[in-house]
C-alpha cells in the first residue's frame, strides 16, 4: 500500500477548487461605502472573518471580506461572496440555510446549483469538527444584517 | 530509549483505534493518557476507602483522610517540597496560579507596582495577573523572547530594574518546548526583591523537579498532564508565605472557629482547601507519581529529548516546514508550520491516519503574535511514544503536502 496517498474522503475535502479559493480569494479586501459589517471569529481554532456588505434596498450590491484561518473557512468566505453578490438579501439568507443543510449531509442541497462553487464543500459534512469553519462566513452574513 | 511498546500495554486507551489506525497520540502537552495503575487507584478508592475527609470519627473516614494526606506527602516528596503542608491541592495549574494571584497578589500588590511575566507564558499564567493588575492599578511587564524562542535574559534583567513585586514564568514552554533556566531566573528575581512563581505544568511531567533547588516561592502543577486524573493538581509553596497569606476561598474545612460575623482559619494547608476536596484526584495523582518514578524521571526526560530531536530532524528535511523553538535545552514539544497549510487542516489530515496533534494558539496568543503566526501545529511526546510515532507523523504530513501540492502524491 502506498501510505503517502491521501484517502478518498480527504481528497473530497481538499478539492482543487477549494485550494484555489483559499490561495486566490475572490472579493477579498475592504469595501468602500459598506452599509453593514461584522467581525466574527471561531475561538476554538482562531479563524477570523471581517465581512462587509453594501445593501441597496433589499439587494446585496457588493460584498468583501478580510480574514485569516484554515482553507475551509477562507475558501467558504470567498465562495460565499460570489454567490450572494447582486442577490436579494432574503435569497442569500435562504442560501445560508441550504449551506447548513449541505453541511449536515443533505444530498439534495449538495446538488443545488444556486450554491455555485460552494458545492465543492459538500465533503466537509464528513468532518463534523470542520463544519463550523465552513459556516463561519455564513454566520457572519446573518450577524451583519441583524445589526 | 524507553521500551514504549511495553509501556503502551499499560494504557487501555492506546489499544484503541482512531479512524481504523493504531492511535498515535501526540497531544501530551494538552493532556496525557492514564495507565491501568491510575484507573485502578481511582476505582479502588471508591470501592474500599471513600468517605468525606477530615471530619468522620469512624474508621472508614479515617482511612479516606489518610489516603488523601498520603497523596499530599507523595506529591511533596516528588517535587522535594519544603513541607507536606506546603502542598495545597487544586484543580490544576490554573487554579494554583489564581490562588496566588487572588490571595498573595491581592494582599501584596499595590497601585504602581509591577508584575513580571514572559511572552511565552500560557494564558493561565498571564490572565490572572492581568486581572490583578487591573484591579490594583499595577502594571504587567512582559519579558521578550529571542529569535530562537528562548527567554531574552537581558530583557529579563531590564524588567527586574522596576523592582517587581512578583515574577512569574514557565519552567517549560508548552508552545515552544523551551526549558527555561528556572533556578537562575529565580535567583535574579529574588535579588531584585521579587517573589517568584514557576508554572510547572509542562516541567513536572517531563523532568526531575526539585523546588527547593529551584528556590522559587510558588510552584504550580497539573496532575492530568502527568498521567493523573483531570481536576487534580497542586500549588507547592514555602509554608511561611502561605501562612501569611489571606484565605482564597471561604467555606467548610478551611475554618477553625466561625462566629456570626467573622471566623478564624484552619492551619496549612487546609486554610486553602475550602469545601470537600478532590480526594479521588489526589489518590490518582499519587498513583501516577508512583508509575512515573517506576520508570524514572531522568529516563523519561532523555526519551522525550530523543524523540523531539528525531521529530525536528525529520520535519526540517521536509521543504516548506518551519520548526519553532530552540534546538537544544528543550523538552518533547515540537511546534511547526508547513507552508501555507493551516495547522487545522494539518490536524484534520493527520487525524485520518490516527495521528492526534494539536493545532491552534496553544493558549499563548502573545507568543503567536511574536512568532508572526496565527497558529502552529504541535506534536508533544511522552513515555508511550516511540520512533514509529515520529515516522507516522511525518508520513501523514506528506499526505498533507500532497493535498496542498507541496510534494507529488
Ligand atoms: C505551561 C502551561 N501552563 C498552564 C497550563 C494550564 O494547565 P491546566 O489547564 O491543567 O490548569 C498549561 C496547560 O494547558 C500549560 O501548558
Amino acid at each position: 500500500m502506498d501510505t503517502s496517498r491521501p484517502e478518498p474522503q480527504l481528497s473530497a475535502l481538499y478539492q482543487e477548487l477549494i485550494l484555489d479559493h483559499y490561495r486566490r480569494p475572490r472579493n477579498k479586501g475592504t469595501l468602500e461605502g459598506a452599509t453593514h459589517s461584522v467581525a466574527l471569529n471561531n475561538p476554538l481554532c482562531g479563524d477570523e472573518i471581517d465581512l462587509q456588505l453594501r445593501l441597496e434596498g433589499d439587494v446585496i450590491k457588493d460584498v468583501r471580506f478580510i480574514g485569516r484561518g484554515c482553507s475551509i473557512s477562507q475558501a467558504a468566505a470567498s465562495m460565499m461572496t460570489q454567490v450572494v453578490k447582486q442577490r436579494r438579501l432574503a435569497d442569500a439568507l435562504a442560501l445560508a440555510d441550504r449551506m447548513s443543510a449541505m453541511m449536515h449531509g443533505d444530498e439534495a442541497a449538495a446538488r443545488d446549483r444556486t450554491l455555485g462553487d460552494l458545492r465543492a464543500l459538500a465533503g466537509v459534512a464528513k468532518f463534523p469538527v470542520r463544519v463550523k469553519c465552513a459556516m463561519l462566513p455564513w454566520n457572519a452574513l446573518k450577524d451583519a444584517v441583524k445589526s | 530509549m524507553l521500551d514504549a511498546a511495553r509501556i503502551r500495554t499499560d494504557f487501555p486507551l492506546l489499544r484503541q483505534q482512531e479512524n481504523k489506525h493504531r492511535i498515535v497520540y501526540l497531544d501530551n502537552a494538552a493532556t496525557t493518557q492514564k495507565p491501568q495503575a491510575v484507573l485502578d487507584a481511582l476505582a479502588n478508592y471508591y470501592r474500599t476507602t471513600n468517605a468525606n475527609v477530615h471530619r468522620g470519627a469512624y474508621d472508614l473516614a479515617i482511612r479516606a483522610t489518610e489516603a488523601y494526606e498520603a497523596a499530599r506527602s507523595r506529591v511533596a516528596r516528588f517535587v522535594n517540597a519544603w513541607a507536606p503542608e506546603g502542598v495545597v491541592f487544586t484543580r490544576g495549574t490554573t487554579e494554583a496560579i489564581n490562588l496566588v494571584a487572588g490571595s498573595y497578589g491581592r494582599a501584596n500588590v499595590r497601585a504602581g507596582d509591577t508584575v513580571v511575566v514572559t511572552a511565552m507564558d500560557h494564558h493561565s499564567n498571564l490572565v490572572p495577573w492581568q486581572i490583578l493588575c487591573q484591579e490594583k492599578g499595577a502594571t504587567i511587564r512582559m519579558v521578550e523572547i529571542t529569535e530562537d524562542g528562548r527567554l531574552d535574559l537581558s530583557d529579563f534583567g531590564r524588567a527586574l530594574e522596576r523592582r517587581p513585586k512578583l515574577v512569574a514564568f514557565p519552567y517549560v514552554s508548552n508552545a515552544l518546548g523551551t526549558i527555561n533556566p528556572a533556578a537562575q531566573l529565580a535567583r535574579l528575581a529574588h535579588a531584585a526583591g521579587a517573589v517568584v512563581l514557576v508554572d510547572g505544568a509542562q516541567s513536572t511531567p517531563h523532568l526531575r523537579v526539585d523546588v527547593q533547588a529551584l528556590d522559587c516561592d510558588f510552584y504550580a502543577l497539573s496532575g492530568h498532564k502527568m498521567l493523573g486524573p483531570m481536576g487534580s493538581g497542586a500549588l507547592v509553596a514555602k509554608p511561611a508565605l502561605l501562612d501569611a497569606m489571606p484565605p482564597y476561598h471561604g467555606g467548610g474545612e478551611m475554618i477553625s472557629r466561625v462566629w456570626d460575623d467573622h471566623s478564624t482559619y484552619n492551619q496549612l494547608p487546609h486554610k486553602f482547601e475550602a469545601g470537600t476536596p478532590n480526594v479521588e484526584g489526589a489518590v490518582g495523582l499519587a498513583a501516577a507519581i508512583d508509575y512515573l518514578e517506576g520508570i524514572g524521571l531522568d529516563r523519561i526526560a532523555e526519551h522525550e529529548v530523543a524523540l523531539a530531536g528525531a521529530a525536528i530532524e525529520q520535519l526540517s528535511r521536509i521543504e516548506g516546514v518551519t520548526v519553532y523553538g530552540p534546538r537544544d535545552h528543550r523538552a518533547g514539544v515540537v511546534s511547526f508550520t508547513y507552508g501555507d497549510i493551516h495547522p487545522h487542516d494539518i490536524a484534520t489530515i493527520l487525524d485520518q491516519d490516527g495521528v492526534c496533534i494539536r493545532a491552534g494558539h496553544h493558549c499563548t496568543q502573545p507568543l503567536m503574535r511574536r512568532l508572526n503566526v496565527a497558529a502552529t501545529a504541535r506534536a508533544s511526546f511522552y513515555v508511550y511514544n516511540d520512533r514509529d510515532d515520529v515516522t507516522a507523523l511525518t508520513t501523514a504530513l506528506a499526505k498533507a503536502g500532497a493535498l496542498f501540492g507541496y510534494v507529488p502524491a
